[in-house]
């Protein structure tokens, strides 16, 4: 089901972000000038509160409205409650949102999937909220190219340590990206651990730099590989 | 004289009482007395003051009884619903919260003091007070109701920190005493919940079984004797 049209697809075309959609009713958005935001497939990121972060892949414009509606409901929560919103609970709110814009004829699905990080008391949590409303609990994630995902499970991520893990995704990001058919890139990291007493921040200058390097070793390879 | 008897049957019921709750090293203890008047006449002696809003949470009522009830009443259920959605206990913190967000908001009908105490997993045991017109303050121990009055100063001298939980339940049933003492709407019996880690416990302390003050006179049995 293609979600510009809501109906089932003749011509389905696949976008590099990894959405579907219909090839008449995709090139006619691109014919009217809308964009799809080329660098949201590796990751947007908007902090909430500061203990979660969002990453959105998609139409960036659906993803701050995600963001928006996270806010919303994290702040309601406080309010309410007195307390931090759990992060299981902040991702069960978002999801019934995003799955309540499936229901009705006149209300277009989010065209962003959305990666939802938080650090409470319940220790680290990674959760994934797909474009049709279903959300699950993950401990690797990746949304955008396909592959990123079964190179994501390979890792042995409870044996990682934080930084190990920070230059293990970038690696995966630099292997999935194709020189050939994607357009250029700019990597951007953050993270929530307790180095960074629990709050989102951006990954250490000097952590990014050895993530970095990782893309050099990887064009080396495939340049003398040929590829 | 006519006013008198107006008075017993028509007035609004209200818990005079003294309330307390104190937290300890594992858990809180909340105790309380057990007289509910309407007017100058008891209409409950031997009440129960001390009510659970969630199996970790429990709330003491003070000032008017139909106020504090449907507070609670309330709680309980926004706590239900809650516990639903979380999928586990709520937290003290979040009991005490609903209840204040229902006093604060409730303010101009209101007539109720109450304390909010209980156990979770993060915070351990936890006290919260709740005073008419709905502020919420975190404190080690709290009191309330027309016999707190007489508990702020000897509370301050004998509260230690750490106490164990029998020295902290010997504490809330002599302060709970002592108050009954001195004040007028405060009475009955003595009633205790002890909240920690494994559960809840509950104790009763009947009128012989309190320690005597200053020119307190023993109990002595009155009528049981014609009975037996």
């Amino acid at each position: 089901m293609c979600p510009l049209t809501k109906e089932p697809m003749v011509d389905p075309v696949s976008l590099v972000t990894g959405s579907c959609f219909e090839r008449a009713s995709i090139t006619a958005w691109f014919a009217e000038g809308n964009t799809i935001d080329m660098r949201t497939k590796l990751i947007s990121k908007w902090g909430v509160e500061k203990g979660y972060f969002w990453a959105i892949a998609g139409l960036a414009a659906d993803g701050r409205q995600i963001v928006t509606c996270a806010r919303a409901e994290a702040g309601n929560y406080l309010g309410f409650y007195g307390e931090e919103i759990p992060t299981k609970e902040l991702c069960d709110r978002v999801a019934y949102y995003v799955h309540l814009c499936t229901l009705y004829w006149w209300l277009r699905p989010y065209g962003s999937a959305a990666i939802l990080g938080g650090y409470d008391r319940d220790g680290p949590q990674l959760y994934m909220i797909e474009t049709s409303g279903v959300a699950y609990r993950y401990f690797g994630a990746a949304v955008g190219k396909g592959s990123a995902k079964t190179e994501i499970e390979k890792l042995k991520l409870s044996q990682m340590t934080c930084r190990e893990g920070v230059i293990a995704v970038a690696k995966i990001i630099y292997n999935v990206h194709d020189e050939a058919k994607d357009k250029a890139f700019e990597l951007e990291m953050s993270w929530i651990c307790d180095e960074s007493k629990r709050e989102h921040q951006r990954v250490p200058a000097d952590l990014l730099a050895e993530a970095k390097w990782g893309m050099w070793v990887v064009l080396r390879r495939r340049i003398f590989r040929g590829s | 004289m006519a006013e008198f008897g107006c008075e017993w049957n028509d007035a609004p019921h209200s818990m005079g009482t003294t309330i307390m709750a104190v937290q300890y090293d594992g858990g809180v203890i909340l105790g309380a007395d057990s007289r509910t008047t309407t007017g100058v006449y008891v209409a409950n002696r031997a009440s129960d003051k001390i009510t659970e809003l969630t199996e970790n949470v429990y709330i003491c009522r003070s000032g008017s009884a139909a106020d504090s009830q449907l507070v609670s009443d309330y709680a309980r259920y926004f706590l239900n619903q809650h516990t639903i959605q979380l999928g586990q206990n709520a937290t003290v913190k979040t009991a005490a919260n609903i209840v204040r967000q229902l006093s604060y908001g409730n303010k101009s009908f209101l007539e109720c003091g109450l304390i909010v105490a209980g156990w979770d997993k993060y915070e351990k045991g936890s006290v919260y007070g709740i005073p008419l017109g709905g502020t919420i303050l975190r404190l080690p121990f709290a009191t309330g109701g027309s016999g707190s009055s007489y508990l702020y100063g000897f509370l301050d001298q004998a509260w230690k920190e750490g106490m164990s939980k029998q020295e902290a339940e010997e504490l809330v049933v002599k302060a709970v005493s002592l108050a009954m003492a001195r004040d007028g709407s405060s009475g009955g019996v003595v009633r205790t919940v002890i909240i920690d880690s494994e559960g809840v416990t509950r104790h009763f302390y009947p009128g012989d079984k309190l320690p005597l003050y200053y020119e307190e006179i023993a109990y002595r049995p009155g009528l049981e004797p014609m009975t037996a």
